[in-house]
């Protein structure tokens, strides 16, 4: 079973931090992606940049919209993601409560429909 | 044969038959399902399953007669029908391979009659049903559909929602039950406790709900707490020896013991001090005084059940109210404080406080408890403003603690509680609004 763990954390209070707790929190995502591959539950993961550099894309009547800036503008923003093969949501659950950024913000977890 | 019969159907011996499958639907569905869960591995497929023995039942057993044991009958026949259901779907999406390895993987059926293995299938399933993934109402709702047997349009009844409702919010819970692959096991024994904090959660609530419902006219819904009793029941049979189980059916027998002396034919409200205590059911209360005894001598700290249902025996030894051993409760409650903190348990002490204390003192912490704003909007709490300042005799003050009491009370028959103590101070000159 797999399940897309995406990190929500708010940029503006993250990037505030002083520079010891950000470094302390970048160990603390290399310490769980090396447990996460180590254990195999590890697919794929990469922190996202800021919602400052995103681009939103919708085509209607066959035309490309392009507008500055993220979906929805929220509290807390996407920053990056996991995806990982857990038994049962109960494992998933477990291995999301280990990434750093659960303590700052929230995971939401979603499981993966896997077309063959 | 007696022909004056009060039950209708008695002398008719199939139509006895159907009121034991009736009977035995109510004990036995949650267990049948439970197993039929873990033999075919769905939730939905076990319901279908369930619904199709039972209707196997009430076709066989008038002619057959009933099983001496009917749950490993119904298993049985539950899980063919289910792998019937499975094999129609599957031809249907013509995967004849899938079909293979699912019914390869399905466990043998050997050991229907283990009664172990019975009991752990319903503790997996109670806690799936209570799963924290779920949202409490939905952990409620799916806990007394299928660990109780309720009909949906019964949990709907529950919910005060209607029956499609009810229906739709059953069929999300098991869709993520499915999708999300929440487990259909009890929790590692890292998690256990924490999860069985929550699945007495949970039981507690559906007791509360049966208890008094927040909007409506009916004051005592008595078949959810009835639920709520049977569910911890079952899971004092369970899990032997947890005090937290123990002490909490002990506090829902206490309450649940109360029951016929809570409202008056009326529907009117009674409260505690004016109760007519010979309407008490002794037995309830007997049996919560004895589960309490043993929860309180199990070692560790006692669990806040314990200690609210330490509190309602109290109330239920004292012969007249008069008679409370009200110094005791407010000890408890200072137990309770430090245990389980709640601005709920802080008003509940307070007003313990005053019984002992004087009104005055009572009120001087209800007055600090409503200054920190985070009962605003309970009715309680002006309630309980009120009722001492009566008792202080500051009327106007008592008065318009009542309006505000009225003001956020949605229960019918709270509000009529609240519209008779208002009607006590009609000589006041009304206030300028």
């Amino acid at each position: 079973m797999q399940y897309l763990l995406l990190i929500y954390t708010n940029e503006t209070e993250t990037a505030a931090q002083d520079p010891a707790a950000l470094g302390a929190m970048m160990e603390g995502y290399g310490v769980f992606t090396k447990s996460v591959v180590e254990s195999g539950h590890f697919k794929a993961g990469d922190a996202l940049q800021s919602v400052s550099t995103a681009t939103t894309v919708k085509v209607r009547s066959g035309k490309v919209l392009t507008t500055d800036g993220p979906f929805a503008e929220t509290r807390e923003q996407l920053g990056g993601y996991y995806l990982i093969e857990a038994k049962d949501l109960d494992e998933a659950i477990e291995i999301a409560a280990r990434i750093p950024g659960a303590k700052l913000g929230s995971i939401e977890i979603r499981p993966v429909m896997v077309y063959r | 044969m007696r022909r004056d019969s009060g039950i209708a159907g008695l002398e008719n011996p199939e139509a006895m038959v159907l009121i034991d499958v009736e009977a035995i639907f109510r004990t036995e569905a949650g267990r049948v399902l439970a197993t039929l869960i873990r033999l075919v591995g769905d939730f939905e497929l076990a319901e279908e399953g369930l619904q199709e023995a039972f209707a196997a039942a009430v076709a066989q057993w008038p002619s057959a007669g009933v099983p001496a044991n009917p749950r490993p009958w119904l298993v049985r026949v539950g899980r063919n029908k289910a792998v019937d259901l499975l094999r129609r779907h599957m031809l249907l999406r013509s995967k004849q391979h899938d079909l293979e390895a699912s019914l390869g993987t399905a466990p043998p059926a050997a050991a229907d009659d283990d009664e172990h293995m019975f009991q752990d299938d319903v503790l997996r399933l109670i806690f799936t049903c209570c799963h924290p993934a779920l949202s409490l109402e939905t952990q409620i709702a799916l806990t007394l559909r299928a660990v109780c047997g309720l009909s949906t349009e019964a949990v709907a009844r529950a919910f005060l929602v209607s029956e499609e409702t009810m229906a739709q919010r059953l069929v999300r819970a098991k869709k993520k039950i499915r999708e999300a692959k929440i487990p259909y096991e009890t929790p590692a024994p890292a998690k256990f406790e924490e999860r069985i904090d929550g699945v007495l959660a949970t039981v507690y609530l559906v007791f509360t709900e049966g208890y008094a419902v927040a909007s409506g006219a009916d004051p005592v819904r008595e078949e959810l707490s009835r639920e709520a009793i049977r569910l911890a029941r079952l899971l004092d049979t369970l899990l032997p020896k947890r005090a937290a189980i123990k002490g909490l059916l002990a506090l829902m027998l206490l309450h649940h013991g109360r029951r016929d002396a809570r409202a008056r034919d009326s529907g009117d409200l009674v409260l505690l001090q004016d109760q007519d205590r010979s309407l008490w059911n002794r037995l309830l209360i007997d049996e919560g005084l004895a589960l309490l005894e043993e929860a309180l001598r199990m070692p560790g700290r006692p669990s806040p059940y314990a200690v609210q249902a330490a509190i309602a025996a109290l109330h239920a030894r004292a012969g007249h109210a008069d008679a409370t051993d009200w110094p005791q409760i407010v000890g408890l409650y200072e137990v309770l404080l430090r245990l389980q903190p709640s601005p709920v348990v802080e008003l509940n002490h307070a007003v313990a406080v005053a019984m002992v204390d004087g009104p005055a003192r009572g009120l001087s912490l209800l007055d600090a408890l409503t200054a920190r704003g985070s009962l605003d909007g309970y009715h309680l709490l002006p309630s309980a403003r009120a009722d001492l300042l009566r008792r202080l005799g500051r009327r106007a003050d008592a008065r318009d603690a009542y309006t505000l009491a009225l003001r956020h009370s949605r229960m019918e028959a709270e509000r009529r509680f609240y519209v008779t103590r208002l009607a006590e101070f009609a000589d006041l000159p009304s206030v300028a609004e």
